[in-house]
């Protein structure tokens, strides 16, 4: 299929990363010719073949609800650009 | 004279700190020496300065331990505590993990140093060449104008150039197997589920294994000996039982059977190449085991249906990198508007990514997004399903498949960077083992006209390491191959 320019740039908004126009041009490009290639994909017969998301037999591991350590907030913080008190601090977010 | 210790294998060094021949310092201090004179040269680590330098000290020096404080490297895509993890991206600038993953705290219990340096990789493991680093390329030892692979081209260059004594790398479509093999040294991708990956910063999470690069198949049997075993923190992680590897290390492959898949012996396979991996096979005859050529159809799919896999974990994966809880954030550039958080998030990620990772993520949104999960995501993954049986099918036959590592030796530097797909297919021979979740080893078997390593790689079943040793040891014993060293 063709990948169109709007295209990329909904995917890039999906994605939260501006792109530069130049950026947007390239990666239409690039990304078609690897859609291209990735097309061939369509040749293969899937009929009643089950999709293999990991190769492993396991399903929903879960533990017993036990408290155990974890990090304090001020060591789970101390790699934050900003820090407002125990939070993360971010830019506004409503209006 | 005595030899100096950073020439040394782990085992060999071992084995003299027994003796009371030489102690970890000493192999720390001789370390030390060798990255000051070729390091410049070969550039395999990253945020190598003087107080990281100075870092390089044993923190277990128990003669009774395993590894008895010899030092070992790590990719940068590993959680070191205390000391930076960046994934070679500008947008984990600055990244000190408040906690060790689950390997840094296993080798630590086993007396190993770890090198606060990291190694050189492309950014967040998006490459096969290192030439997406955030910092810089890696050059190979053999060749400077060369590449060293990738992702995992600093482990496998700091092996080759006698800058490092162990290794761990990780390898989600051959980022072990593919550097190891331009480098002419031993990599290994074990079995998914057989080591954690708590604390190994996530790419594409149903494909993604550490793995030890190391300078011989014994090493690579030590130090899965160390890092292999189940950990409650990775949900991935399998309960089976961690034989010692060490005693794998057998000298005797007779009658075991190979086999030979077809569709990794026609185009794009580099004459020279070719002739190399068929002389190892014809060794591994004369060393006892019978092959026969057999077929894995769906070969032709597995870069596709990869593409489109790795990057739709990969987009999901990397959603975290947003400026907020760690890393980069951008600043606010126009001061007269209002700073939302939407724009912050774009710009962050707009400036903190490289090239390679845009390209990745972008693509990966692409295909999970509504109105195309179906004809890509869901597709891929029952491509996935015949992938997986092909070599189900060959494993009833026979006890592993043997084949070139990569179609070509080590390219030049800038020979493809600029051509995505063209890169995407150095990976060709590497990228099943990870659909299949099976552990292959990638051990040096010759070297090309101009002198540069070429790789055989063998593939077995889930949870088979221990044949993986056998046969590599078995072929290396009675090879030359890993007594080869560059000349820097």
């Amino acid at each position: 299929m063709a990948i169109t320019k709007d295209t990329v740039k909904y995917a890039a908004h999906l994605a939260r990363i501006d792109l530069k126009p130049k950026e947007l041009e390239k990666l239409s490009q690039q990304l078609q010719e690897i859609l291209g290639f990735i097309d061939k994909l369509k040749k293969v017969d899937i009929k009643d073949i089950a999709p293999t998301s990991h190769i492993l037999p396991l399903n929903n591991v879960l533990r017993d609800d036990k408290p155990a350590e974890s990090l304090s907030s001020d060591k789970a913080l101390e790699d934050a650009p900003e820090r407002q008190g125990n939070f993360f601090g971010v830019p506004k977010v409503f209006e | 004279m005595k030899e100096e210790p950073y020439k040394l294998t782990a085992h060999e060094l071992i084995e003299r700190i027994d003796k009371k021949e030489t102690n970890s310092e000493e192999i720390i201090g001789s370390l030390k020496k060798r990255i000051k004179d070729v390091e410049s040269k070969v550039r395999a680590y990253v945020r190598l300065s003087n107080s990281h330098f100075s870092n390089l000290t044993p923190n277990a020096q128990d003669l009774r331990s395993t590894l008895k404080g010899i030092p070992v490297s790590i990719k940068d895509n590993i959680c070191t505590q205390g000391y930076n993890t960046e994934c070679c991206s500008k947008i984990l600038e600055g990244f000190k993990p408040p906690y060790d993953a689950t390997v840094i705290r296993k080798l630590k219990q086993a007396g190993a140093t770890i090198l606060a340096a990291k190694t050189n990789m492309d950014e967040f493991a998006f490459g096969s060449s290192t030439e997406n680093s955030c910092f810089w390329p890696t050059h190979n030892p053999w060749d400077l104008d060369a590449v060293v692979g990738g992702s995992s081209g600093g482990s496998a260059a700091a092996v080759a150039s006698d800058e490092a004594i162990l290794t761990l790398g990780s390898d989600t479509g051959g980022s072990i197997r593919q550097p190891a093999s331009f480098c002419g040294v031993v990599g290994l991708k074990p079995t998914y589920g057989r080591v954690s990956r708590y604390g190994l910063i996530a790419f594409a999470s149903s494909l993604d294994q550490i793995g030890p690069i190391t300078k011989d198949v014994r090493d690579s049997a030590i130090l899965m000996n160390v890092i292999s075993g189940y950990d409650s923190f990775d949900s991935t992680s399998i309960n089976v039982d961690v034989p010692d590897y060490t005693k794998s290390l057998g000298m005797d492959i007779k009658g075991i059977k190979i086999a030979i898949p077809n569709e990794y012996f026609i185009e794009g396979l580099d004459k020279e190449v070719k002739t190399i991996v068929e002389e190892a096979i014809n060794k591994l005859k004369s060393l006892g085991a019978n092959y026969k050529s057999v077929s894995l159809p769906h070969t032709q799919y597995a870069i596709p249906v990869y593409y489109i896999i790795a990057t739709a974990e990969a987009s999901s994966n990397l959603a975290r990198f947003d400026g907020v809880q760690y890393g980069f954030r951008a600043e606010h550039r126009t001061p007269n508007t209002e700073h939302r958080l939407i724009d912050m998030y774009n710009q962050t990620r707009g400036e903190g990514f490289g090239q390679e990772a845009k390209r990745r993520i972008i693509l990966g949104t692409f295909v999970l997004s509504h109105g195309y999960y179906d004809a890509y995501y869901l597709r891929a993954l029952k491509v996935r399903t015949l992938i997986k049986q092909d070599f189900d099918k060959v494993f009833t036959e026979f006890d592993c498949v043997v084949t070139p590592t990569s179609p070509t030796a080590a390219f030049k530097i800038g020979e493809k960077i600029k051509d995505p797909l063209k890169m995407y297919l150095s990976d060709i021979y590497t990228i099943s083992v990870n659909l299949a979740g099976i552990p292959a080893i990638s051990i040096p078997c010759g070297f090309t006209k101009k002198g540069l390593p070429v790789g055989l790689q063998i593939l077995v079943k889930p949870f088979n390491e221990e044949l993986l040793f056998k046969v590599a040891y078995t072929y290396e014993q009675n090879t030359p191959w890993h007594k080869m060293k560059p000349k820097i």
